[in-house]
């Protein structure tokens, strides 16, 4: 009996730790979490709320926690999609997924229109340079009155019906409206997941690590920017139309400074350059914001506060610093 | 356009000087500390404005506009000190994004802080009375306090200018700036020199509140407008770069009080233009040495 006769035997695969199975099905387990959310989560306003913000954290992390760019000017792209997604309802009286349609072109157009601009300009600068073009964003916005209403917000965005092919679903019943727009966090889910596995992911997080080293590698580092920019503008045009359907009005703060502000806590907060990180991080930072408004109207002191003890002790974030325990 | 003389021109171009003296005072001391500490400050906003409110509550408790001069700086560079020595220096080394991002939720903290001090709606600050009214310029009438801002921006600005470039421990400031792992080589406290610089720097930026808090009046959130728009100055003249500070603020406040005169509508904007002309042109601005953000 020699050898080759044995029965071949299948070398055992290596135990697969839970983290990488977790990175392996992220998208899915996302999905499953999002899906089972309102079981837990007795406020869905909230927890819509959550999905919102998570979409946009997520359009955001893309840009800081994967290209390594830090941008202080999301607002824009957030509140870009909300606009012309708003706008397509209110002035054009066009169907709802069309209408998301155009807010997601919205954010991609304004994402490349201020990435041709910013990518001129390299590490601290950027975050300087979207801060101050956002904030150019916001005062054209707020005097383009007849298509935005200025100051007092956009209104007129009444979607009560969803229609899916002749299935009409009550977009006033906060669970609906939780199922709905979580169909499309679900989509954007997958499509990030898919972007990041691709070889062009390979390439964004090289970029990060290494600027030189991508460039000698061959890949054209200012493009891969401006593609990985427009493509968070996608994301975040996105979750921007998703709040205009939500909120029924666009409110001008959308583009404040505040709303860019806020996207870099929530990412910081959950784990900057974590596929998870954006959602856990928009749960934590919307329960603390909602639990500290019931208790004094002088929240964001205490949300600052706990901002720079993140950064000062716990830059990983929340998910980042599990993630750090848990890998092997 | 027959309503637009020249004298309303050359009056309004005084006007673009005093609000881009105030955009000078905010942006130097930005840049001093981005060109030293290599640390953006989103905080810068918050130390301005605090300025405002020092001087506010120090004409309360009865002091007068002069000594407010002296005591605001003195009192906001202390706390800038405070700051750079409790919260930003365990950040040095951790990567150029980390002393940015807590800047920035210490922004947040301070605003909140005045909040809750002086309430959320603002206050009116009277010029003090000497400065009050006009005088003739030549080609028209001026407020007088708009002439004096000028003027003691141009003193700091001269004492800065003496201080960097006369003094030992201004020389040290330039070396620093240019390579600090050399001068520390050579045995300076480089530590040291940098919690000064912020200190300074923060001292600036609470003498250009207290400067312009009678030409706008106090309020909590008057930091964060001037924030975007020093962003630009500091864009246009070259990061880390004095005279680049200098020129571009002056130009900043000289375009918006120009196109506001033309193009009321369009003054917000004017200045993001311009930015977005020089990102286009020269995009490290006026004075910015290339690659010194890579």
């Amino acid at each position: 009996m020699n050898e080759l006769s044995q029965p071949y035997k299948r070398a055992q695969p290596a135990p697969v730790s839970w983290f990488q199975f977790a990175t392996r099905h992220r998208a899915s387990i996302a999905s499953l979490v999002v899906l089972a959310f309102p079981l837990v989560m007795p406020f869905t306003a909230l927890a819509v709320n959550i999905l919102i913000y998570g979409l946009y954290a997520l359009g955001f992390n893309l840009v800081y926690g994967y290209l390594g760019l830090l941008s202080f000017g999301h607002a824009a792209l957030f509140g870009t999609g909300a606009y012309f997604c708003g706008i397509a309802i209110a002035h054009f009286a066009l169907p709802w997924f069309v209408s998301i349609a155009i807010g997601i072109l919205g954010g991609l157009l304004m994402a490349a229109l201020i990435g041709v601009l910013a990518i001129r300009t390299r590490g601290i600068y950027f975050a300087m340079v979207t801060m101050a073009l956002s904030q150019c964003v916001y005062y054209l916005f707020y005097q383009a009155v007849e298509w935005t209403g200025g100051e007092n917000g956009l209104r007129g965005i009444n979607v009560r019906v969803i229609d899916i092919l002749g299935v009409k679903l009550d977009f006033i019943n906060p669970l609906t409206r939780y199922y709905v727009i979580a169909a499309f966090v679900i989509a954007a889910f997958f499509v990030l997941s898919r972007i990041l596995a691709s070889p062009f992911g390979a390439v964004i997080e090289a970029v990060r690590e290494n600027e030189t080293r991508a460039k000698a590698s061959g890949y054209d580092v200012t493009l891969t920017r401006l593609i990985t920019f427009v493509l968070s503008g996608g994301f975040c045009g996105l979750a921007g139309a998703l709040q205009a359907l939500h909120l029924s009005i666009v409110p001008i703060e959308i583009l404040h400074y505040d709303t860019s502000g806020i996207v870099v806590m929530i990412a910081l907060l959950g784990g900057m350059g974590t596929f998870f990180g954006p959602m856990i991080g928009a749960a934590a930072f919307l329960l603390l914001e909602n639990l500290f408004s019931l208790w004094t109207v002088h929240w964001q002191l205490i949300v600052g506060a706990i901002f720079m003890i993140c950064v000062l002790f716990f830059p990983a974030g929340i998910w980042g610093t599990l993630i750090s325990r848990g890998k092997p | 356009m027959a309503g637009l003389s020249l004298e309303l021109i050359a009056l309004q171009l005084f006007a673009g000087l005093a609000l881009g003296a105030i955009y000078v005072l905010f942006a130097i001391g930005l840049s001093l500390i981005f060109g030293m500490l290599t640390v953006v400050n989103f905080a810068h906003g918050a130390f301005y404005m605090v300025g405002a409110y020092a001087g506010l509550y120090m004409l309360i408790l009865g002091g007068n506009f002069w000594i407010c001069l002296i005591a605001v700086p003195l009192a906001v560079g202390l706390f800038g000190l405070a700051v750079e020595r409790v919260l930003i220096r365990p950040l040095y080394g951790r990567g150029i994004d980390y002393p940015l991002l807590l800047t920035f939720g210490l922004s947040y903290v301070m605003v909140e802080l005045v909040r809750i001090a002086f309430g959320k709606t603002g206050y009116p600050f009277d010029t003090p009375e000497i400065l009050q009214g006009a005088v003739n310029i030549g080609v028209g009438y001026f407020p007088l306090y708009r002439l004096f801002v000028i003027g003691a921006t141009a003193a700091v600005l001269l004492a800065l200018w003496l201080f960097l470039e006369k003094t030992s421990f201004g020389l040290i400031i330039r070396a620093g700036a240019r390579d600090p792992q050399i001068v520390r080589v050579l045995g300076v406290d480089v530590a040291q020199v940098w919690l000064i610089v912020f200190g300074i720097g923060t001292a600036i930026a609470g003498f250009a509140g207290l400067l312009a808090a009678p030409l706008q009046g106090v309020i909590p959130e008057m930091g964060g407008t001037i924030l975007a728009e020093a962003f630009v100055v500091t864009v246009v003249g070259g990061m880390g770069s004095i005279g680049g500070a200098v020129l571009a603020g002056l130009l900043v406040g000289v375009v918006v009080s120009m196109t506001s005169l033309f193009a009321p509508e369009m003054a917000k904007v004017s200045i993001f233009a311009l930015m977005a002309i020089v990102l286009i042109v020269r995009p490290q601005g006026f004075f910015g040495r290339a690659g010194l953000m890579s």
